[in-house]
This record gives C-alpha cells, structure tokens and sequence, in this order.
C-alpha cells in the first residue's frame, strides 16, 4: 500500500512541477491587459480625419510646467500652451515682451510645476472662457485665455511654499484659491530668519483667495487667511447649499518638519479645513483684515500692445481666523487626506485619506448643525475641531487601496482613483455602495469626468492619468512617456476604450464640450487695432533707428518677405531688437523669425502680432536671418542679411528691402 | 390699346426690384482649395468690392495678377446712374401704359446687361492674361481669366462666377418686362383679330 501512495504523492510532485514551469512560459501568464478592452472600442474613440472630438481636455504638464490641450475622445494632442516654463517654440519667455510674464518676486524664473487646470465657472458650471493653472515651486496662479489658448496673467501668491492646493474656483469664479504646501515663517526679515525645529511656534499656513477680473482677466489677492502650520493637499469649493463656503485637505497635523514619510503619518486622522469665504469676504470689505509683507508680482498680457505688464504688490491683507470665530472649522478626516471634493448638489464633501482603507463622505447640513451645536472635538492650533461622528455623512468600506481624488457624474455617482491598488472605483454617493471597478495601467493619479467637479457633470468618460507607465508603450529607454486612459462611464460598467500619451507629468485635467470654446477662437489680431510701441503697420513703416548702441528694427513680414531685409550699420557692440510686425490678416499664416547666432530662441508671430527678439552680434561679418513657419510656396525664400561691422567702422545705418529692377 | 392694370403693376415692381442693384451685391466670385475649405470669395457691389480681397490679392501676387482696387473700375463711378436711369425708365414704362415705352425699356436692360458682361470680360480677360513678368510662378500657357459665368479651374483654386442678389434681380426684372412684353402683343393681336 505505501508504493502506490508514494507514486502518486511523487506524480503529484512532477505534475506540480509541471505547473509551474507552464505558468512561467510568457504565453501561459494570467491575461490581464489586451482582455479588457472590448470590441468595438476603436469605433468609440474614432474621430474621422476632418472632424472634430467631441471634447476639449486641459491636462496639466506636471514639472513641463505647460498645460497641455488633448481632443476628447480620440485623445489626439491638439496643443502644449507655454504657462510657467520657456518655450523656444514660440518665443515665450524669450521674447522682450514675454519675459516679463515669468518674472516674480525672485527675478526670472524660467520654470515651474503646473499640477491642476481649472476651467472658469458661471453659476457653477464651466463657462470655457478661462482655465487657470497652478504654479507649485515657486508659488503662482496662471490663467489661460481659452480664445487664444495663450497666458493671459500670472500672479504670484506670497507667504506661501508650494502653491499645491489651488487654482480651483468658487461659482462664478469671484475667487479662485492658493493653499500653502508647506508652512513656512512670515512677516520681515528678522521673523523669517529662524530655526526650523521652532516649526510649531513660528510656522504659519496660508489660503489665498485671488480674484480675476471678469473683463480683463488681471488677477490679485483679495485676502488671505492665516492658518495654523500644517500642509495643505487640495481643495474644491461649495455650491448649491454649501455655496460659500470652501473646504481644504491638510496633512501634516503632526506638524513634523522632517522625514515627513514617517513622521506625518502618525496621526489617525487630519484635517479638511472648512472656509467660511463669503464671512471672509464680508470681513475684508469691512476692513478687519491687516496688511502685512508679501511682496509679489502681478503679471497681465495685453493683447492690443501684444506686451506683458507686471504690477508689484508689496503687501497683501491678511485675515487672522482667532480674531473671527466662524471662519475656521476642522473636520476630521482619516488619514492624509489628499483629494478634497464636493459632489454636484453641493450636500456632500469627500475626502480621500490617501493612507486609509475607507473614504470618509461628509455632510454639509451636517456639519452646519454641529456647528450650531456647538458639537467639538477639541481646538487645533486655537481653530475649533468638529466631532467626525457628527459631520459624517457615512464611509464607503473598502473601496480599495490609496484613495486619490474623486469625480462625479450627473447620475449620483462618484468615481475614485486609487493609486495603491490602480483602479477607478465607481460608488454612490448617497448610499455609498460601491458599483463597479476597473483596473488602470498603472497606478492613477489624479481622474477626470468632464465637468466633474462643477454642479452639472457631462459626464459619459472617465480619464485616468497614471503615473506609471511601463510596458504599455514602444519603450523609449530609461525615461517613458506618460500615459492616460479614457474609460466609457454610458453604461453600468466601465469600459476601457483608449490609452493615450501624455506630456510633462499629468497630474489634474478638465474637459469641456468644444462647443462651448470653439466659438471663442481668435483667429488673428486685428493689426488697426495693434497698439506695440514698435509696430509697422505696413512696409511704408518698416525702418532702422539707432538709439546710442541700441539698433532698433521695425520689420514687417508678409509671404514672403520681410522689410527690411538688408540691414548694414550695425556694429559690434549694439543690441539689436527686431520688432517684427505679421502683417498678414488670415487665419494660420504665422511667420517664424531666426537669426544666426541669437542666443535666446525665435518668434513665432501671429497674423497681426508684433513681437521683439534681441541680438547681440558677437562677430563682424554677414549673419543669415529667415523665416522659420513655413509660411507659402516661397517661404524658402523669406530670408535676409544683416551686416555686422566692428565697433569703430562708419558704416551707415540702413535697412531697405532691395527689388530687381530698383531704380527702373 | 393700354396695357393690362396687372402688367403695369408688376412693371413697376419688377423696376422697383432694381433698386435691389443699388444696396446688395450684384455679382460673386468664390474661390475654393484644398488649403482654403472655408472658401475666399469676392462680391461686387454697383461702386465697390467687398469680401477676401486682401486674401486673394496675397495670393494673386505669387502668379503676377495685379492687385484688386475698386480704383481699377470707373464703372464704380457711375453704375449707380445706369440704374436710376433703368428704375426710372420701368416706372414711366409703368405709368405711360404703352407697349412701345416697354419694347424701349426691354432694349435698355438689354443693351445693359450686354454692356455690363462685355465690360467684365474684357476686365477679366485683362486682369488674367496681363501678368507682371517678374511673377515668382510662371506656367506656360497658363491664364488666370475668372469665368464670365459658372465654373473654371485655376491652378489649385476652383472658380464659380455667379449671379447675386442684384444680378438675379436684374435678369428676373428683364425676364418679367419680356413676359409682360409678349403677353400684350398676343393680347392686343387678338383684340385687333376681334375687331
């Protein structure tokens, strides 16, 4: 009897064996990937050549510092609009009229990490007239206009590290808000000179709420209330019922200042910080706020000069929340919370701790009534603490691992993104059940379902962008493009149908109908209208002035010439600024500039647009300059020459354009 | 014998309808290429021109065609009296009641309308053949004259030469008075059989 037994134990063994080895043959692993994606998925994201998506998606570059503009549903990359960082591209922040508009408070900064694309709002839905974006590392608020898809301002927000919580807007974008990162010393030299261990005692947050002008788009700091030192994550605000009031995660509540890993992990539970804004609205215009240091730069693009103009603010008006009860309150919420969102009815608040197993979901008229009651926890830092149990409006258990950030449809649902256990997890809001799941490749960050944040979602996608790539794409060495993926939300289940690449590090996105941009669209600018210091409204125009080593050049480009395009006179020594005016008044004939040896970048020129780059010849001789868009059928043509000269020569300044037959 | 009441009414419409000539456009041009899908086109008013001209002189300049001005037409000048002429011929034709005056106001549209199409092809003729030698793109053979009426292929550009509002009006006026014309001679023949 023990034979047998011991043949089938060992037949068992080689069988086991076999297993084994199958299983690791590539052919034999667990399908995961191809098996997801349904039928007729192509046919679903597939927009014919010479027609339009259905969809604008304004997709933040990450540490490109960019925003980027993808079409919805084919994911198509339609444009890179240069926000915070330089693009030699176009010029932007090369050109003289462009640099100012990265100038802040520390000088030029070339630079920056745009992490959350917000699009205006009108009685809480988007309106597509403006997308703002936040500038992280050196703390600013852009705002894009959605006619030009160009920068239209830039304001820097002081008393503030890490502008992380922001740019994201009330109603009808009156404000839209800065949160600190990182809290940092205040006030003048002497204050902020001081030991990082004295954190507790010395370190302050800060929430700014910046208005944009609604006809100009100008930016400024309307006020800016000051918070106990934690870190703040993100933030949406109320509408519907909680319309004025605006809510903020925070982490740190440990109030570590380093290994923050382990150190601000400790607590059971943070914060989202509720913000009663119209109160602070109302104490500001009373006067009850005091101006304090916060030197920043208010920078605006001018569309008639085609020229930056940047205001220097010294102070900014800060409200202390101990000096005015009801304007702070903490609600408890498990654990680092990261997302901060408000459902579309504006009844409900969800945080998501991106270190818990659960997602805890409040409730406005809850917390109003714990207010009124007088229902503490305690006091953090002086702010009054709300008990959890009676602003909750419930938990969703189990929804997965490393809950992120939420979006919402028109139908009560929410989908959240967990980057621990890469998935979208579709849930109810009001009887937070959990509906369906879907796994992405791989780990999601932040998600977006157009209109998802506002009070009428469009809903019908869900777009998860990952932060691991991998092996879904050819790979391109050690670094990878970075990826998004476009889930169908029609149905019960979620679909995946797409992967698309993505610019720079994709962190929030928006999408809006394109019908209700596309009518917005420039074309060109009207060149009557052009107001530069130094536009030739016509060849008549077009000239050379020199003004003691400056060589100024008024250059008009038209397909396909420029005038002038023989220049002599200039010698080494001189800067020489080439205003260069597009006469052209169609749409998308641009003209390109370069010169040899520049050493900033070229212009690109819109029809109608006049812009300015600077020379500084380091070598006499004859030096090339053409026209770099491809502009006409001569557009290899659109090239001319500049004499350089040394520094004592006598050549005669001149620019002329020189025909055939001169002088017949 | 006076013409019909019906007939003199709809003379006197038909001549008010070419008042249309003097505030709408007369006649359009519309060009269309793979790179211009949304169209350049061009309207002709009685005194000026409206529409892409600035777009088609731009482009116009690379084959040699000279540049688009309504300076180019003394027709601008004086078409207006052209038509107040005609209007005013229409309404004494309306108000005299008489065959004759009609037959004379029919020849005036006429000689009008034969004038004005002999007018621009001759302009057009000019316009097409007569390029500037130095033109950065020469084709042997090649002349760019716009169709007096319907389509023709220039280059990459597709050309439709067609009536506008005022053009329709004038050959609806002038088919209306010719109507008019034949049905009173039939009417006055048979009342002039029934004597």
């Amino acid at each position: 009897m023990k034979r047998p037994l011991l043949f089938t134990t060992g037949t068992m063994a080689l069988a086991g064996l076999a297993f084994v080895l199958v299983n690791s043959l590539p052919g034999c692993r667990p399908s995961t990937t191809q098996t997801v994606v349904t039928g007729d998925a192509a046919s679903r994201v597939y927009v014919k050549p010479g027609t339009h998506d259905e969809f604008y998606n304004m997709v933040s570059g990450g540490f490109s510092g960019q925003l980027a503009v993808y079409g919805l549903p084919s994911g198509r990359l339609l444009r890179e609009v240069p926000v915070f960082s330089v693009d030699p591209e176009t010029g932007y922040g090369y050109s003289e009229e462009t640099k100012g508009m990265l100038m802040t408070s520390h000088g030029f900064i070339p630079w920056d990490d745009s992490h959350h694309p917000e699009l205006s709002q009108t009685n809480g839905i988007p309106d597509g007239k403006w997308c703002f974006i936040n500038g992280n590392n050196t703390p600013r608020i852009a705002l894009i206009d959605m006619g030009t898809f160009r920068t239209h301002s830039i304001i820097e927000i002081p008393n503030s590290a890490g502008n992380h919580s922001s740019p994201f807007t009330t109603g009808n974008s009156e404000y839209v808000v800065a949160g600190t990162r990182f809290s940092v010393p205040m006030g003048d030299d002497a204050q902020r000179d001081v030991p990082i261990s004295s954190y507790k005692e010395t370190f302050k947050g800060t929430v700014s709420f910046i208005h944009p002008e609604p006809e100009t788009g100008k930016m400024s700091i309307a006020f800016q209330i000051v918070t106990p030192a934690v870190d703040f994550d993100l933030s949406h605000a109320g509408k519907g019922p909680s319309e004025g009031w605006f809510f903020f995660s925070c982490y740190n509540t440990e109030q570590a200042y380093s290994l923050l890993e382990v150190n601000a992990s400790q607590r059971d539970k943070d914060f989202i910080m509720a913000v009663n804004w119209k109160m602070a609205e109302q104490l500001a215009k009373e006067g009850k706020g005091k101006r304090v240091p916060g030197r920043h730069y208010s920078n605006w693009w001018n569309d008639k000069t085609h020229s930056s103009e940047t205001t220097v603010v010294e102070d900014v008006l800060q409200l202390d929340p101990k000096e005015h009860p009801g304007l702070l309150y903490f609600m408890p919420c498990p654990k680092s919370p990261h997302g901060c969102d408000v459902d579309p009815t504006g009844k409900y608040i969800v945080g998501s701790g991106k270190l818990a197993a659960l997602i805890p979901v409040f409730s406005f008229e809850k917390m109003q009534k714990a207010i009124a009651a007088n229902e503490l926890e305690g006091d953090f830092a002086g702010i009054p603490v709300l008990k959890y149990e009676s602003v909750l409006h419930g938990e969703v258990k189990k929804p997965g691992l490393g809950p992120l950030h939420t979006e919402f449809d028109a139908n009560g649902n929410a989908y959240t993104s967990f980057f621990v256990s890469s998935e979208i997890v579709k849930w109810n809001v009001e009887k937070l059940e959990v509906l369906d799941r879907v796994p992405t490749y791989y780990s999601i960050g932040h998600l977006c379902v157009p209109g998802g944040d506002s009070k009428q979602p469009w809903g019908k996608y869900v777009i998860a962008y990952n932060k691991i790539t991998k092996d879904r794409y050819l790979p391109t060495g050690p670094e990878l493009t970075q990826s998004a993926q476009l889930y169908s939300i029609d149905g019960d289940k979620m679909e995946l149908l797409l992967d698309f690449p993505t610019t720079g590090e994709p962190h929030y996105a928006q999408a809006i109908p394109a019908d209700l941009v596309k009518p917005r669209e420039v074309k060109f600018f009207k060149i009557e209208e052009n107001q530069h210091p130094y536009v030739a409204k016509g060849e008549k125009e077009a000239r050379v002035e020199r003004k003691g080593n400056e060589v100024h050049v008024w250059m008009t480009s038209i397909r396909s010439h420029f005038a002038p395009d023989n220049i002599e006179g200039v010698k080494l020594g001189d800067e020489v600024y080439f205003h260069v005016t597009n006469l052209e008044q169609d749409w998308d004939v641009p003209h390109g500039f370069a010169i040899k040896g520049a050493a900033n970048a070229e212009l690109l020129i819109m029809p109608g647009e006049t812009q300015t780059l600077k020379w500084v010849p380091t070598r006499v001789g004859v030096w090339p300059m053409y026209c770099t868009d491809f502009c006409s059928a001569l557009h290899q043509e659109m090239q001319g020459y500049v004499r350089v000269s040394p520094a004592n020569s006598n050549v005669p300044l001149k620019g002329e354009t020189v025909s055939v037959d001169a002088g017949v | 014998m006076r013409l019909h009441p019906l007939s003199r009414v709809l003379l006197a419409l038909a001549a008010l309808a070419l008042a249309l000539n003097l505030v709408m456009p007369i006649w359009r041009i519309d060009l269309m290429a793979p790179q211009y899908p949304e169209g350049l086109f061009l309207q002709i008013f009685h005194d000026r021109f409206t529409g892409d001209i600035d777009k088609i002189n731009g482009l116009n300049h690379y084959i040699g065609m000279a540049h688009i001005k309504d300076e180019m037409f003394p027709e601008f000048g004086i078409m207006r009296y052209a038509f107040y002429l005609l209007i005013a011929w229409g309404l004494f034709t309306a108000a005299m009641g008489r065959r004759g005056v009609l037959l004379s106001w029919l020849f005036a549209i006429a000689a009008f309308i034969i004038w004005a199409v002999w007018d621009m092809y001759v302009w057009g003729y000019k316009y097409g053949h007569d390029l500037d030698p130095r033109a950065a793109i020469k084709v042997e053979g090649m002349a760019y004259q716009p169709p007096l009426i319907g389509h023709k292929q220039l280059l990459n550009f597709d050309a439709w030469s067609t009536p506008d509002v005022g053009g329709w009006a004038l050959f609806s006026c002038s088919a209306v008075a010719a109507i008019i014309f034949a049905v009173e001679w039939r009417r006055a023949h048979r009342a002039a059989r029934s004597v």
